[in-house]
């Protein structure tokens, strides 16, 4: 499948601050692709280079097919970018302020204002169209930056920490509404974000940025087995009552290579295994005359994904004075 | 999800969408500026006091435009429009005057926030993120302003023509209208001026306030304190002329000069008044040699526009180099900086 993002040893330094080293990254289309880092990890910079807004002192962006450093134009026609720090003209309405951002995007005259209504009652600003932007709330914000995106009709979705400052409620309205999008039109989105479940909720895939790396790219079960597989899976085996044979079923376990550990408090397997063995596990309980009632493997979230990196990322940190100062994830909201 | 649907239509819908009216993203960015200026107050509040000012000067010219008019011992009494705007009985300065003072205030009023308002609000980023050229923005800004001031100007010379026309019933001669034209033109060309410095500064300062006060502060140098600065280093430099001879006081009296006419007020002043009185036939000091042989009668149009080129075109260059600063700051910042 072809990306819609591709980006290639992008570089770009402030000075001697290094805010994007080398990106590799890839987003294919009508995915939602979720970009976690900490305050000051280069999400913000690589989104502007990646619409030709910061040029790169190295690499390439390409995006919708076009080269963002040689052809911003075309890639800011097909892409549609809500920055973090969003300002709109507070004399303005907030029709107003969406007719003026279609206009830029050379819409015809004709049938603008409908357009732009129509997009106002899709994000759920209808009854707040004739207002004065500046008598917006926060959320009613980020609501009005989604609809400034959506009425250029592209691409591609770029939102930068499009959930800062909302309260929960409307997190979750915005979130189910990106989401929507993403089902009924088949949109791409890029979302930036330090809030972990919040991506957690809506991204099918995830890049872990520090300091300007990538550290690691892809969906959270992989995410998961990739750092925890070679630690251990845990899985709990919940038997309908206690083992017959307890003694039995350690010994029989205990010769099973991927088997770390196996622990048993009453009625319930407690195995540490390397790698995924559940089915496996299941059928020898079954054939050894135990009855299964319920089996759960833990699901690795994204905090602890998160912590792992950066535990696994020590060598990494030592190296980088700004990081070994300060905590990583201060702003981490759980 | 009807909505969406809707609106989704018009997305794939995009050919009959295009047979209508399409407007660069240029001229739709002058529009919404012009728009801006004219709904601010502080536009409004000084639009008022140019006004006022304009009135109140010409409710004096016109009080005195008889004495002026009979007045043979002026070799420009028998431009009756020009003493519109020139002439005056000591009670208040006339209005070209009083325009050295106001055009500055319009061009940093119109100016000192361009830039900086935009990023402060975080609209700027979100401007930039449309598909749009980054100078188009400083352009559209500079363009919007100057168009502002044009149409305000002109209105207020082709007002002054009409009041005059219905006063004396007298008509205008090709040499006056051009003449008030051309000094319209130089007052837009002095608006410009600080127009570009205020939004120059609008780039480098992030807060509007410091540069506003900035802009008002480079006015104030060179209105108030260069010619006193000038004078002073002059006094302390400058032999005593007894000891000098002809040419050296020509020369020096021209150095002097030259030096004054880096303040853009200056040659706004030398112009204006050039223009507006046909009779001025040098800006500079002049020997008994160029002055025997000369008749004392005014200067055709020409002539005079011959006399305040170099004013102009300091103005005009001044403007251009202000701009062109601010354009390569603009262009060259990161936007994030």
């Amino acid at each position: 499948m072809e990306p819609i993002i591709d980006l290639k040893n992008l570089c770009k330094s402030y000075g001697s601050h290094t805010a994007v080293d080398k990106l590799n990254m890839k987003i294919y289309r009508g995915e939602i692709f979720g970009l976690l880092g900490p305050n000051g990890a280069g999400k913000t910079t690589s989104i502007l280079m990646m619409l030709g807004l910061t040029e790169p002192d190295s690499g390439s962006a390409i995006v919708c097919g076009h080269d963002a450093t040689r052809d911003p134009i075309e890639v800011k026609r097909k892409v549609g970018y809500m920055p973090d720090n969003l300002g709109f003209y507070p004399q303005l309405t907030g029709l107003e302020n969406l007719v003026y951002i279609a206009r830029l995007n050379g819409m015809a005259e004709k049938g603008i204002a409908e357009h732009a209504r129509r997009v106002m009652e899709l994000v759920g600003l209808k009854a707040a169209s004739d207002k004065p932007a500046s008598t917006y709330s926060r959320g009613m914000k980020q609501r009005l930056g989604l609809a400034e995106v959506l009425i250029k009709e592209p691409e591609l979705i770029i939102l930068d920490e499009p959930t800062l400052g909302i309260d929960p409620a409307g997190v979750k309205e915005f979130l189910e509404l990106i989401k929507s999008l993403q089902r009924e039109q088949g949109l791409t989105v890029l979302l930036s974000s330090h809030h972990l479940h919040h991506v957690q909720q809506v991204c099918d895939r995830v890049g872990i940025f520090v300091d300007g790396k990538l550290l690691a790219t892809g969906d959270l079960p992989s995410l998961s087995a990739e750092l925890f597989g070679s630690t251990g899976i845990e899985t709990a085996i919940q038997l309908t009552r206690l083992p017959k044979n307890a003694d039995a079923l350690k010994a029989n376990f205990s010769s099973w290579p991927e088997v770390n550990s196996l622990t048993i408090s009453g009625d319930k397997l407690q195995f540490t295994t390397t790698g995924d063995i559940t089915p496996k596990l299941i059928r020898r309980i079954i054939e050894l005359g135990e009855d299964i009632q319920a089996v759960s493997r833990k699901q690795y979230g994204l905090d602890e994904i998160y912590e792992k990196y950066f535990e696994n990322n020590t060598n990494f940190t030592l190296d980088n004075e700004s990081i070994k100062r300060k905590p990583l994830f201060g702003n981490r909201q759980k | 999800m009807k909505a969406l649907s809707a609106s989704h239509y018009l997305a794939t819908d995009k050919n009959k969408s295009k047979e209508g009216r399409q407007l660069s993203p240029f001229k739709v960015m002058v529009r919404k500026e012009v728009s801006d200026y004219v709904r601010s107050w502080r536009f409004i509040l000084l639009l008022a006091l140019v006004v006022l000012t304009f009135f109140a000067s010409m409710y004096i010219s016109m009080s005195n435009i008889r004495a002026s008019f009979t007045n043979s011992n002026d070799p420009d009494h028998a431009f009756l429009y020009l003493k519109l705007l020139s002439a005056t009985d000591g009670s208040m300065p006339p209005f070209h005057v009083l325009m050295s003072f106001l055009a500055p205030l319009l061009g940093i009023t119109m100016g000192f926030d361009a830039i900086n308002s935009e990023q402060n609000s975080g609209s700027l980023t979100r401007l930039l993120a449309q598909p749009i050229y980054r100078d188009n923005i400083l352009l559209a800004k500079f363009y919007s302003a100057l168009l502002i001031i044009s149409t305000l100007f002109i209105s207020l010379t082709l007002l002054m023509i009409g009041g005059g026309l219905l006063y004396t019933g007298v008509r205008i001669e090709p040499q006056e209208l051009l003449r008030i034209l051309g000094f319209a033109l130089l007052t837009m060309v002095y608006v410009g001026f600080y127009l570009s410095l205020s939004i120059l500064f609008s780039i480098a300062f992030r807060q509007a306030a410091t540069s506003a006060l900035t802009a008002l502060g480079i006015w104030l140098f060179f209105t108030v304190f260069y010619p006193i600065l000038v004078n002073l280093i002059i006094r302390a430099f400058l032999p005593d002329p007894a000891y000098l001879t002809q040419s050296q006081i020509m020369g020096y009296n021209e150095l002097i000069m030259d030096i004054m006419r880096i303040a853009p007020g200056q040659l706004y002043s030398d112009a204006a008044t050039t223009m507006l009185m046909p009779s001025i036939r040098s800006l500079g000091p002049m020997s008994m040699e160029q002055l025997s042989g000369a008749i004392p009668s005014p200067l055709p149009f020409r002539e005079s526009l011959v006399i305040v080129w170099p004013q102009l075109s300091g103005l005009l260059a001044g403007s251009i180099a202000c701009f062109a600063l601010a354009y390569y700051i603009f262009m060259r910042r990161e936007i994030r900086s």
